[in-house]
């Protein structure tokens, strides 16, 4: 779990603290790493540190101390909320990063709808956000940054205001999206099952200042099936990161 | 997304408007099935308010004033007939309205140019902010009565001057809304421009303007119905060079012409008005496709 040997890895943490200027102290001597192939799901009490995690590895915000080693350039960072631009349709939303980095007029159009078939949002490209469904934003936010291929992906809880089976979807949709595109996914979250049943590994902060307190590897092979949920191994897994999140509370 | 609870009372409907920049056609205000109810609602409750008022008038002008003292209020058929139906009076007051309407126009666009300007210099720098903030609240304070004289001063009598006023009195609500509008875009929205390495021009073009025109067309429709306020008003002080509406007014006024006087205060409002709905429409046209007055 610390550096040295995982610099080579496409997102590493390393001795990464954050005291914010008030006096908050937020995480503490965070390591860790996260390769193509991977994906990686935090949880953690609410407050502990875990989107400043993730503010820190895209840039948005300077760590106060340790280091992240991470290729900017293309980074894919899912928000909580859409954050989708109202005036723009779905189209002109999942085309603007492909805009913003002056990708042409065409390649954008063909890497936008491509990105709007696989979320399956084929049909409402001239919708405007306001007419769209909580999950269907959220596909939208997804396609949009589905469309730069990046290489690291990080998910601030992104299906946490959408329903029960919506969400089930979705994470069925990111799994396969995480299968086929094999980038390095850094998943927050605070639902115990949509971390086991999407992620290869299930990383557990503690109370604030967030520090990892536990690491499960998930063994299950992709695809893996929506029944996956029921099998006894799952709840095992399941309970033990449980019993693990609530001794973080503390 | 859209309100479930639309049986809203009609106050609550229309604080809805006015918080929502007065956007009137969005979906979910007013809906399908319940639109012809709405409709007699909405027209109704009008049209016999103004039946009650004309019948309060002629009450006043035949039963409270005797013949001497009519003039003060005409009746209102003397008034359709001399001020609306007598060509050579009404044309009268149409060319005034129209003078003064190009007066309030012109400074419209100017007031228009300069607040956006100001608004888009502070919204790139705190320190023109502040530098600048307290000088329009205080500009906006000046009662429009003590800085007639000044303005007469310095640029005499003519339509330049009456363009000053026009600008001095809408610039304020135009820097106002399009600074809040600039400010408006959410963080995380910014974010993400910050994660792809956008630069100054390009946030502010595609983030931070396109989140701005509800509260710019919410300081428009304020500013033009004021601009034409302000035409008026400097017609009616200045009093000279090309006959607006507000030489009219006075005119009339002096000469005890009560009919005309009232027609010419009502074309005024109409003029108003119309200048608020024309502000309106364009509005719907600019954003009514994707703007949300309930919020996103
Ligand atoms: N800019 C800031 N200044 C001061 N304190 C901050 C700032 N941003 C976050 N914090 C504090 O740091 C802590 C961690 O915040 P963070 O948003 O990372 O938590 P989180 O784990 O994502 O919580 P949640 O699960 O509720 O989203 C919180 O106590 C928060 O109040
Ligand atoms: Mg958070």
């Amino acid at each position: 779990m610390s550096a040295g040997p995982t610099t080579q890895a496409t997102l590493s943490f390393d001795g990464i603290g954050m005291t914010f200027p008030d006096g908050t102290e937020a995480l503490r001597d965070i390591g860790f790493a996260v390769d193509r192939g991977e994906f990686v799901t935090v949880v953690g009490p609410s407050g502990c540190g875990k989107s400043t995690l993730l503010k820190i590895a895209s840039g948005l915000l300077e760590p106060t101390a340790g280091t992240v080693s991470v290729d900017r350039e293309r980074i894919g960072y899912v928000f909580q909320d859409a954050t989708l631009l109202h005036w723009r349709t779905v189209m002109g939303n999942v085309e603007l990063f492909a805009e913003l980095h002056a990708i042409s007029k065409a390649d954008r159009r063909t890497l936008a709808q491509n990105a709007i078939d696989l979320v399956g949002l084929t049909g409402f490209e001239d919708h405007y956000p306001k007419s769209l469904s909580g999950g269907m934003k959220m596909r939208a936010s997804l396609a949009r940054t589905l469309t730069l291929s990046p290489p690291v992906f990080l998910f601030d809880e992104p299906f946490g205001a959408v329903d029960e089976i919506t969400r089930e979807h979705l994470n069925e949709e990111t799994q396969q999206l995480f299968q086929r595109e094999g980038f390095a996914g850094l998943f927050i979250t605070h639902s115990i099952g949509e971390a086991v049943f999407m992620s290869t590994k299930v990383l557990v902060m503690s109370a604030r200042p967030g520090r990892i307190v536990a690491e499960f590897d998930v063994p299950f092979d992709y695809p893996r099936h929506p029944d996956l949920r029921f099998d006894p191994d799952f709840a095992k897994l399941s309970g033990e990161v449980s019993r693990e999140l609530r001794g973080s509370h503390s | 997304m859209t309100t479930t609870n639309e049986t809203t009372d009609e106050t609550t409907e229309a604080y809805r408007r006015t918080v929502s920049f007065g956007l009137d056609d969005a979906p979910h205000v007013i809906q399908g099935p319940s639109r012809t109810r709405s409709l007699a609602a909405n027209v109704l409750p009008p049209l016999v308010l103004g039946i009650l008022l004309i019948g309060g008038w002629y009450l006043i002008s035949y039963v409270m004033l005797d013949e001497s003292r009519r003039f003060l209020l005409e009746p209102p058929h003397a008034v359709l007939q001399v001020g609306f139906l007598d060509w050579d009076n009404f044309s009268e007051i149409l060319q005034g309205l129209w003078s003064s309407t190009k007066v309030a126009l012109t400074g419209l666009v100017i007031a228009i140019l300069i607040g956006f300007s100001l608004a888009i210099l502070m919204s790139q720098s705190k320190l023109f902010e502040r530098a600048i903030f307290p000088y329009m609240v205080t500009l906006q304070a000046i009662p429009i009565l003590a800085i007639v004289p000044l303005i007469s001063f310095w640029w005499g009598t003519g339509q330049r001057s009456r363009v000053v006023v026009c600008i001095i009195i809408s610039l304020f609500p135009i820097i106002v809304n399009t600074l809040f509008g600039l400010q408006s875009a959410e963080r995380g929205m910014h974010d993400l421009f910050t994660l792809h390495g956008a630069g100054r021009g390009t946030r502010l073009r595609k983030l931070m303007f396109p989140a701005a025109l509800p509260a710019i067309f919410a300081g428009l429709r304020i500013s033009a119905g004021l601009s034409v306020i302000g035409a008026i008003v400097g017609d009616f002080f200045f009093g000279r060079g090309d006959i607006g509406i507000g030489q009219l007014l006075r005119r009339y006024a002096n000469q005890l012409d009560g009919e005309q006087l009232l027609a010419a205060v009502m074309m005024s409002s109409v003029l108003g008005v119309t200048v608020f709905q024309l502000f309106g429409w364009i509005q719907n046209r600019a954003i009514g496709k994707w703007y949300d007055p309930a919020g996103v």
